[in-house]
């Protein structure tokens, strides 16, 4: 913790907005340091095809996509650093972050660490992590060829994933909560006319079955009350993500749920010198495109931000 | 092929020379994928401070990644990536997904002794 470097951006987060933001600032010469986190590339790495992000005419995976994006970065010299940021103090004109590994001081911050996989409300889930259930069709798909297998949530990313998983399962349901899906109709399209995808609405899990590996789960209707067990080898849960703003909350003004707040038509936060962009500060679109295109908006007002400082130091 | 900065296990015999070199081993057989990555980067992190433990990681996918996908303790596996701890070239603890930095040094200070 002896480190204590000045930098000009400190970029938190490498997904589809931080990355733009980093392209455009090393762009403009401001040599942006990046705190990519653990999981760099954000929720797109878990896609396993996105058909959506324009100037890819053929599918691509979010992991690939993301590589791209990392390539293009690191051509304009941006600079990574695989640390998470704990805490920001504010100081006269500076901002101190600390990573718990290092201490880093920046003129200038921009926040987008995107937002984290919600989890089952359900105090079995974390045994069976890894044993049947999982947040990741793409990595943990291949280990239930032949099985049945839940897929609990209906935005795209449960949509796809369960369009997905009937690469490998023998069979996939759909478990919603409700009895409207928010993914878009392509995607529904796919699931529909898929013959190995049943349906299950409105529905939740109550409770996941199993002793060493999930063999089934507990469902209970959300309109009778009627539950049922049904067998299963494996859970995939896609039912949303919240934004992962709690290092910034003593920093940065959020809303209810989490959300930083910006001004309207920016990326200004209420803290002069930071900025917030994609899925943290994003209750509505959370698309990969609006959040590039938010990282852009950031880079864009960090440069005016450190333009106009300068100007009145003149 | 792992972008890591731990050094990789790519041979069945580099899996024996760790496990008989070495008193107190962590291996984490993955990919660069989003349950994993997490896993090497908290290995990364820990490497200075447990300087009585190896380290290592292994693709998942190369031929000698036979020997941590066979073992009995990883049989009923279902998720990426799988790590393995030895003591004495004998399974100690075995886990099976993502698992954070805490999760890692409870094993880590359970099996081999808190960090020094």
């Amino acid at each position: 913790m002896e480190n204590v470097d000045t930098e000009n951006v400190v970029i938190a987060g490498a997904g589809p907005a931080g990355l733009t933001a980093a392209i455009y600032t090393a762009r403009s010469g401001l040599n942006p340091l990046v705190l990519e986190g653990f999981v760099p590339g954000g929720q797109l790495i878990v896609s396993p095809e996105v058909e959506n992000y324009p100037g890819f005419p053929e599918p691509i995976s979010g992991m690939e996509l993301m590589d791209r994006f990392r390539k293009q970065t690191e051509q304009f010299g941006a600079r990574f650093k695989m640390e998470v940021i704990e805490k920001v103090k504010r100081g006269n004109d500076i901002f101190e972050v600390d990573t718990g590994i290092e201490r880093i001081e920046t003129e200038t911050l921009i926040i987008a660490t995107g937002a984290e996989a919600r989890r089952l409300d359900i105090p079995s889930e974390p045994k069976f992590y890894g044993k049947g259930v999982s947040g990741c069709a793409t990595c943990d798909g291949a280990f239930f060829r032949d099985k049945e297998i839940l897929v609990v949530g209906g935005g795209n990313t449960a949509i796809q994933d369960a369009v997905f998983l009937t690469r490998f399962a023998s069979k996939v349901t759909i478990v919603h909560r409700r009895d409207y899906f928010r993914a878009v109709p392509a995607e529904m399209e796919k699931a529909k006319s898929n013959p190995k995808i049943e349906w299950l609405i409105p529905w939740v899990v109550e409770e996941i079955i199993g002793d060493n590996v999930v063999t089934g789960a507990v469902l209970k209707n959300r309109e009778t009350g009627e539950t049922q067990q049904i067998p299963c080898s494996g859970i995939f849960v896609a039912i949303g993500h919240d934004p992962q703003s709690k290092a910034f909350k003593e920093l940065v003004e959020t809303d209810k749920n989490g959300f930083i707040l910006v001004e309207a038509g920016s990326t200004r936060t209420s803290t002069p010198g930071v900025f917030a962009c994609g899925d943290v500060c994003d209750p509505v679109y959370k698309q990969a495109v609006v959040a590039a295109g938010h990282g852009c908006m950031a880079a864009m007002d960090l440069e005016q931000y450190i333009y106009s400082k300068e100007e009145v130091k003149c | 092929m792992l972008n890591t900065n731990l050094k990789h296990i790519e041979t069945e015999q580099e899996v024996k020379e760790v496990r008989g070199n070495n008193e107190n081993v962590m291996i984490c057989c993955g990919r660069m994928g989003p349950m994993c990555i997490p896993v090497f980067s908290v290995m990364e992190d820990l490497e200075q401070t447990y300087p009585h433990v190896t380290f290592r990681d292994q693709d998942f996918d190369i031929p000698a990644a036979d020997f941590i996908r066979n073992l009995p303790e990883c049989a009923l596996f279902m998720g990426l990536p799988f790590t393995v701890y030895f003591k004495n070239a004998k399974v100690v603890a075995a886990t099976s997904s993502i698992q954070n930095k805490d999760q890692v040094m409870e094993i880590l200070d359970r099996e081999f002794g808190k960090q020094l």
